[in-house]
């Protein structure tokens, strides 16, 4: 039986990466997610794995890069600012199919912007997280628990896909104290084997060659095209979604994160109040759970995306359900978190016509 | 009949890009001759820059991985730190080392990276068509620098073996040159050395190696070669910088 424990979610966070077996870890301090690194640099020394803190956000992630690519499970973290440093890097990375996982503990921007919790970031990471025709897979959890489950699956996936993985998260997750069950891998978690890493042949085989170089078009052609397939392999088998009482819902409010929890509370009030609210969470924003919003748009009257940005996931709900129902938004930018009772007006609001 | 010579196994038997009379072929050759003669080809992993080197993973028979332009050092810290019993070099240009890649070039060498890197300064960028670099001297002629080098507007080249070698982590810094019969073997004896203090887990390596570029300087290659020692040497000082496993004088006396 796992211990039940009371942690912040930063920290929770690099437990549960280490028991997903990784202990590599490159960082660099960035307010609101430094507890990942300072809890990486006191547990990974002990048990002979690498904290290294780079010179940069930019080093960071090019570390991240040589130990994945070298077939180590590796992670790096950072916050909005220092993740669009490592763009760079996640671009390099995509191109070369290597894996590894990277941090969003998402605060308010553009440029220093803020420091407050944000979600301002949903473009950057589900539309164009590097150059070039790329995905990453993009978890969003919504609560210190459901982060500590991601992570294993985040690194699972990008090991067996060889796409790079980012949990998306905000510094109200990061920052916050909650229980959770943190699952002890006994004797270390046993990982894939990686015959195509570059880290020794030992003449045992031909050398093998990590690169996102190629200068003939069609051969680039040839390898993003089969790349996305994998890509769409992903949008088949591995979107997720938590769906509360959308069945019969009118009003449906999307949110992701921490925002899906204030979300969840409105729903409830609604509820109470004889509204017939739901609420559609995206577990993974890449890719996006598009069918099972399109389901629900068929018995649902209208949307509402919820966001602490000014509205990032909105298209993307739009596009989900072939804007065939009204898609409205709330949120707040800068770092204001939405109260229950505000989205709860918003939603009251919409279903104004149906009660 | 005697073998005298012959491809080092290190090298793969495949024609490379490199403009006639480029000193990159004699660089390549001599990390190779060095990790066959050390038998360490099996266990490295090299790391290919951004620069006229790109291609060099098709021309090393060890595992190659491709870097970001400037972050082969950070690259080659996530493998050596990943898979501690290998050996990692990254072979890098003066561009890619001294202008987008200092900071990762600075700090591998302040934490004592235990890598090697073979910095291959020809004073100017290559792949490119020729632009002003880091190393490009004062007055020197580039597409970039039309009119010279203007140290009052372009600021003065970088001497990376005088800055690296005054860091306390760096552990072998020498600066050698490919001009000549007498310079390669020199070269050759530095980069082996580099490679025997790394698999010796004795911290950071560089090898500056003077090259030439033929194709930007606008020269032949023979000219290029007299170039390299009237212009780059006097500027560029051949020599060991720093070395830890030099037996220090006062470690000799006694008592």
């Amino acid at each position: 039986m796992e211990e039940r424990i009371l942690m912040k979610g930063n920290e929770a966070l690099a437990e549960a990466a280490i028991q997903a077996g990784c202990i590599r870890f490159f960082g660099y301090p960035i307010t609101p997610q430094t507890e990942v690194a300072a809890y990486m640099s006191k547990r990974l020394p002990k048990i002979g794995g690498t904290y290294l803190q780079a010179e940069s956000e930019v080093a960071a992630v090019n570390m991240l890069q040589g130990a994945g690519a070298a077939g180590a499970r590796a992670m790096t973290s950072s916050s909005s600012p220092g993740i669009s440093l490592k763009t760079e890097g996640i671009s390099y990375m995509a191109g070369a199919d290597i894996p590894g996982l990277i941090i969003n503990v998402q605060r308010g921007g553009p440029g220093l912007g803020g420091i407050q919790p944000s979600q301002a970031d949903y473009w950057q990471a589900t539309k164009a997280p590097g150059h070039g025709d790329l995905h990453i897979i993009v978890f969003a959890p919504s609560s210190v628990q459901e982060m500590v489950d991601l992570v294993e699956n985040a690194f699972d996936l990008s090991d067996e896909y060889r796409i790079p993985a980012m949990i998306l998260a905000d510094g109200l997750l990061g920052q916050m104290m909650e229980p959770v069950t943190i699952k002890k891998s006994e004797g270390g978690k046993k990982l894939p084997e990686k015959k195509w890493a570059a880290k020794g042949h030992g003449h045992k085989r031909a050398h093998n060659i990590i690169n996102s170089l190629y200068l003939k078009a069609a051969d680039l052609e040839r390898v993003i095209n089969e790349r996305f397939e994998r890509y769409k392999e992903l949008e088949v088998k591995h979107t997720r979604c938590e769906r509360y009482m959308t069945d019969d819902a009118d009003v449906v409010v999307v949110a992701y994160g921490a925002t899906g929890r204030i979300a969840k509370a409105a729903v409830k009030a609604a509820r109470e109040q004889g509204v017939k609210a739901g609420l559609f969470r995206p577990i993974t924003l890449w890719p996006f759970p598009k069918q099972d919003l399109k389901d629900i748009a068929k018995s649902a009257k209208a949307f509402l995306t919820v966001e602490m940005s000014m509205g990032q996931m909105v298209d993307d709900v739009k596009l989900a359900i072939d804007c065939k129902r009204p898609v409205d938004f709330f949120g707040h930018t800068g770092g204001i978190v939405p109260t229950p009772q505000e989205v709860l007006d918003k939603i009251l609001k919409l279903a104004g016509g149906e009660r | 009949m005697a073998v005298v010579f012959k491809r080092p196994h290190a090298l793969t038997n495949v024609p490379t890009h490199y403009c006639p009379g480029c000193t990159h072929g004699i660089i390549h050759r001599l990390v190779a001759e060095a990790l066959d003669e050390l038998d360490l080809e099996g266990r490295t992993v090299g790391i290919a820059p951004v620069g006229c080197a790109v291609m060099a993973y098709d021309y090393f028979n060890c595992d190659m991985i491709e870097a970001p332009h400037g972050r082969a050092p950070a690259i080659a810290t996530g493998v050596k730190r990943s898979v501690p019993d290998s050996i990692v070099f990254t072979y890098q240009g003066d561009g890619d080392l001294a202008a987008i890649g200092t900071a990762e070039t600075v700090h591998a060498a302040a934490r004592g990276e235990n890598i090697t890197i073979i910095f291959v300064n020809n004073a100017i960028y290559g792949m490119t068509g020729g632009q002003m670099a880091p190393t490009t001297l004062p007055n020197q002629v580039t597409q970039t620098s039309p009119f010279g080098r203007d140290i009052s507007q372009a600021g003065f080249p970088i001497k990376v073996c005088e800055m690296l070698s005054t860091l306390e982590g760096s552990s072998y810094i020498a600066r050698v040159s490919v001009d000549c019969v007498r310079n390669v073997n020199i070269a050759k004896k530095a980069i082996k050395k580099a490679f025997e203090i790394q698999s010796q887990g004795r911290g950071f390596t560089l090898i500056e190696v003077l090259s030439t570029c033929p194709t930007n300087w606008g020269v032949s290659p023979k000219d290029a070669l007299q170039w390299l020692r009237d212009n780059l040497i006097p500027y560029y000082p051949l020599g060991v910088y720093k070395d830890v496993t030099e037996v220090k004088k006062e470690e000799l006396c006694d008592g």
